[in-house]
C-alpha cells in the first residue's frame, strides 16, 4: 500500500476529534463535581478545533483515503460542519439542564463526543465496513447516554428498548451487507456501484441484501414500521439526551442514505425506491396522525420526527439530484428546528421538574411573551407554514417529487402536513389562549435565554432568506 | 466440497431463529442478549462462506470487526441490564411497559 493510497491526512478531523476526546477524558478524571465547567469548555474547544480541521482541509472534488474506505467531498464537509455546530449547541443547551437535574459528571460530554466521532466517520464512509463502524460508535454511545441518569427507572427501561431494537437493526443491516458482499464481491461502495453497472451481480442475494439493508436503515432513521423505539426513547431519556438524539444523528442518518443508497446503489434505484416509498408514506401518515393523541411534548415531538423522516425519505426515493438536494436541505433545517423545540423544553424545566407535558406550555404568553413567540416561530416552521424555513424544506422535497412524476405523493404529503399542522398549532393555542395550568415559575436568566432566542430567530431568518442555504446544498450535491 | 448455498441456508436459519427468539421471548432480557449474539454470528457465517466462495479475504476481516463490536455491544447491554435491575428488581420483559401511547 503506497502513501498516496493511505492518504491519512484526509481523516485529520476524525483524528483530531479522537485525540481531543481522549484529552477531555483524561482531564475529566481529575476534576471534582463543581469543576465540571472545565469539561464543558474543553468539549466545546474539541468541537471547535475539529470544525477548524474540517474547514481548512484543502479539497479538490472527491478524494479517497485508506484505499477507498474513506471519502471526503464538499457534501461531507457541509454535513460535518453542520453536525459539529449542532453538537456545540446541544452542549450549550444541556449545561444548565445537567446542573439543575444534578446530573454532574463528565460522562455526558464524553459519550456525546464519541458519538460525534461516529457521526463524522459515517459521513465520510465509502465502504460498508467504515459505515458499520461509525454507526456502531454512534449507537453504542447513544445507548449509554439514554441510561446515564442511573436512578431513573423510565430511563433504564427506554435504554433497554433502544438497545434491543438498535441491535436488531444492526443485525439486519449487517445481514444485508453480507449478502451484498456476496452478490458483488466488494464492500466498497465504489466497487459495488461498478459491479452493478457491469451487471456482474447475483440477483437473488442482491435483492435479499438490499431488503435487509433497508430494514436496518429504516430502524436507524426511525421510519414506520420500524419506529417503535423512537417515542419511548425520546420520552424516557433525560431531555438533554433527547435533544442530542433528535438532532445530530439525523444528519448521520441522512449521510448513511446518501452514501449507501444514492452513491453506492444509485443504479439499483428502481429496486429500492418502491420500498422507500412505502416507508415514506407510512411515516408521514402514522407520524402525523398519532402525534395528535399525545399529551407528552417529548413524545409528540418523537412522532413529529417520524413524520419529518417521512418527508426526508420522499426526497430520497425520488432519487434525482433535486430530490437529494431537497432531502439534504430538509435534514439540515429539521435539525435547527428540533434543537429549538427541545431547547424550549430545557428552558422551561426547573430543578426536579421537566416541562415535558403540553400542559406546562399553557399560558406561556402571560409569563414570557418573547419565549412564547420563539416557540410559535418553531412550531409554525415545523408545521410548514410560510414564510418559515420548514415551508421551503417541504417545497424543495415536494417540488422534486412533482418534477419526477410523483404528483400523487406530493399531494398526499401536503395532506398529511395539514393534519400535522393541527398538533403544532395546538401548542400555540395553549401558549396564547389558555390559563397557566401549574404554578407560575420564573424563567431562568443567563446564556440559555440568549441561545434559545438566537435559535428561534435562525428559524425565522432562514425562512425569510432561504436562498443561501438552498444554493449551498445545490452546490455540494452534483446534478 | 459442501456448496456455498448450504452455509447460506444455515446462516439464514440461525438468523431467523434469533429474530424469532427476540420476538417470542417474554420472560428474560438476558435471552434477548443471547439472541442478538446469535444474530451477529449468523452474519459472520455468511461473511465467511462468501469470503471462501469469492476467494477474497475482505469478508474474513469484516468478521473480526463484527466480533469486536459484538463484544462492546454485549458490555453495554449488560451494563444497561444492571441499571435496569437496580431500579426495577426485575429483568422480566413483560415489566418493560411503563410508557404507552
Amino acid at each position: 500500500m503506497t502513501a498516496s493510497e493511505l492518504n491519512i491526512g484526509l481523516a485529520l478531523p476524525e483524528i483530531v476529534l479522537l485525540c481531543a476526546t481522549c484529552v477531555v477524558l483524561l482531564v475529566d478524571i481529575f476534576l471534582k463535581d463543581h469543576q465540571r465547567a472545565i469539561t464543558y469548555l474543553l468539549s466545546l474547544v474539541a468541537l471547535l478545533v475539529t470544525a477548524l480541521a474540517v474547514a481548512i482541509q484543502p479539497l479538490a472534488g472527491r478524494e479517497f483515503a485508506f484505499s477507498g474506505s474513506y471519502v471526503m467531498d464538499p457534501a461531507g464537509r457541509v454535513l460535518k460542519l453542520f453536525a459539529l455546530a449542532a453538537m456545540a449547541l446541544v452542549f450549550i443547551y444541556s449545561r444548565s439542564y445537567l446542573q439543575q437535574q444534578r446530573l454532574l459528571g463528565g460522562d455526558y460530554y464524553l459519550l456525546a463526543l464519541f458519538a460525534m466521532l461516529g457521526v463524522l466517520v459515517m459521513i465520510s464512509a465509502s465502504s460498508l465496513l467504515t459505515m458499520y463502524l461509525g454507526l456502531e460508535l454512534l449507537a453504542l454511545s447513544s445507548y449509554a447516554l439514554v441510561a446515564f441518569k442511573r436512578d431513573c427507572a423510565v430511563g433504564a427501561e427506554s435504554a433497554m428498548k433502544y438497545f434491543v431494537l438498535g441491535a436488531i437493526a444492526s443485525g439486519s443491516l449487517l445481514y444485508g451487507v453480507s449478502m451484498i458482499y456476496g452478490a458483488t464481491g466488494s464492500i466498497e461502495l465504489a466497487g459495488i456501484a461498478e459491479a452493478v453497472l457491469a451487471g456482474e451481480v447475483l440477483m437473488l442475494p442482491m435483492a435479499v441484501g438490499l431488503s435487509f439493508l433497508l430494514v436496518g436503515i429504516a430502524f436507524k432513521f426511525g421510519a414506520v414500521p420500524f419506529h417503535m423505539w423512537l417515542p419511548d426513547v425520546y420520552q424516557g431519556a433525560p431531555t438533554s439526551v433527547t435533544l442530542f438524539l433528535g438532532s445530530v444523528p439525523k444528519i448521520a442518518s441522512f449521510a448513511l442514505v446518501l452514501r449507501v443508497l444514492i452513491e453506492g446503489l444509485g443504479d439499483l434505484h428502481e429496486s429500492w425506491s418502491g420500498m422507500v416509498l412505502v416507508l415514506a408514506v407510512l411515516s408521514m401518515a402514522i407520524g402525523n396522525i398519532v402525534a395528535i393523541a399525545q399529551s407528552n411534548l417529548k413524545r409528540m415531538l418523537a412522532y413529529s420526527t417520524i413524520s419529518h423522516v417521512g418527508f426526508i425519505l420522499v426526497g430520497v426515493l425520488v432519487g434525482t439530484a433535486a430530490g437529494v438536494q431537497g432531502a439534504m436541505y430538509y435534514a439540515l433545517v429539521y435539525v435547527v428546528m428540533a434543537l429549538g423545540a427541545f431547547g424550549m423544553i430545557i428552558l422551561l424545566s426547573r430543578e426536579g421538574f421537566e416541562a415535558e407535558n403540553l400542559e406546562d406550555f399553557k399560558g406561556l404568553n402571560a409569563r414570557s411573551p418573547w419565549f412564547a413567540f420563539v416557540m410559535l416561530l418553531i412550531m409554525f416552521s415545523m408545521a410548514g407554514l410560510p414564510p418559515f424555513v420548514g415551508f421551503y424544506a417541504k417545497v424543495a422535497v415536494f417540488g422534486a417529487a412533482i418534477e419526477a412524476g410523483y404528483t400523487w405523493l406530493a399531494v398526499l404529503g401536503v395532506l398529511f402536513s395539514v393534519i400535522g399542522a393541527y398538533y403544532y398549532l395546538r401548542v400555540v393555542w395553549y401558549m396564547y389562549f389558555e390559563p397557566p395550568a401549574n404554578e407560575v415559575r420564573p424563567l431562568p436568566a443567563g446564556d440559555l435565554r440568549f441561545v434559545v432566542s438566537a435559535n428561534g430567530l435562525a428559524v425565522l431568518a432562514l425562512g425569510i432568506l432561504p436562498g443561501p442555504l438552498l444554493s449551498l446544498v445545490a452546490a455540494v450535491i452534483p446534478g | 466440497m459442501v456448496p456455498v448455498s448450504y452455509y447460506l441456508l444455515l446462516a439464514a436459519a440461525l438468523f431467523a431463529l434469533a429474530v424469532t427468539g427476540i420476538f417470542l421471548n417474554r420472560k428474560n432480557v438476558i435471552i434477548l442478549l443471547m439472541c442478538i449474539e446469535l444474530m451477529l454470528l449468523a452474519v459472520n457465517f455468511n461473511f465467511i462462506a462468501f469470503s471462501r466462495m469469492l476467494d477474497d479475504v475482505v469478508g474474513q476481516v469484516f468478521v473480526f470487526f463484527i466480533l469486536t463490536v459484538a463484544a462492546a455491544e454485549a458490555a453495554i447491554g449488560l451494563a444497561i441490564l444492571v441499571v435496569l435491575f437496580r431500579s426495577r428488581r426485575s429483568i422480566n420483559v413483560d415489566d418493560l411497559d411503563t410508557m404507552k401511547g
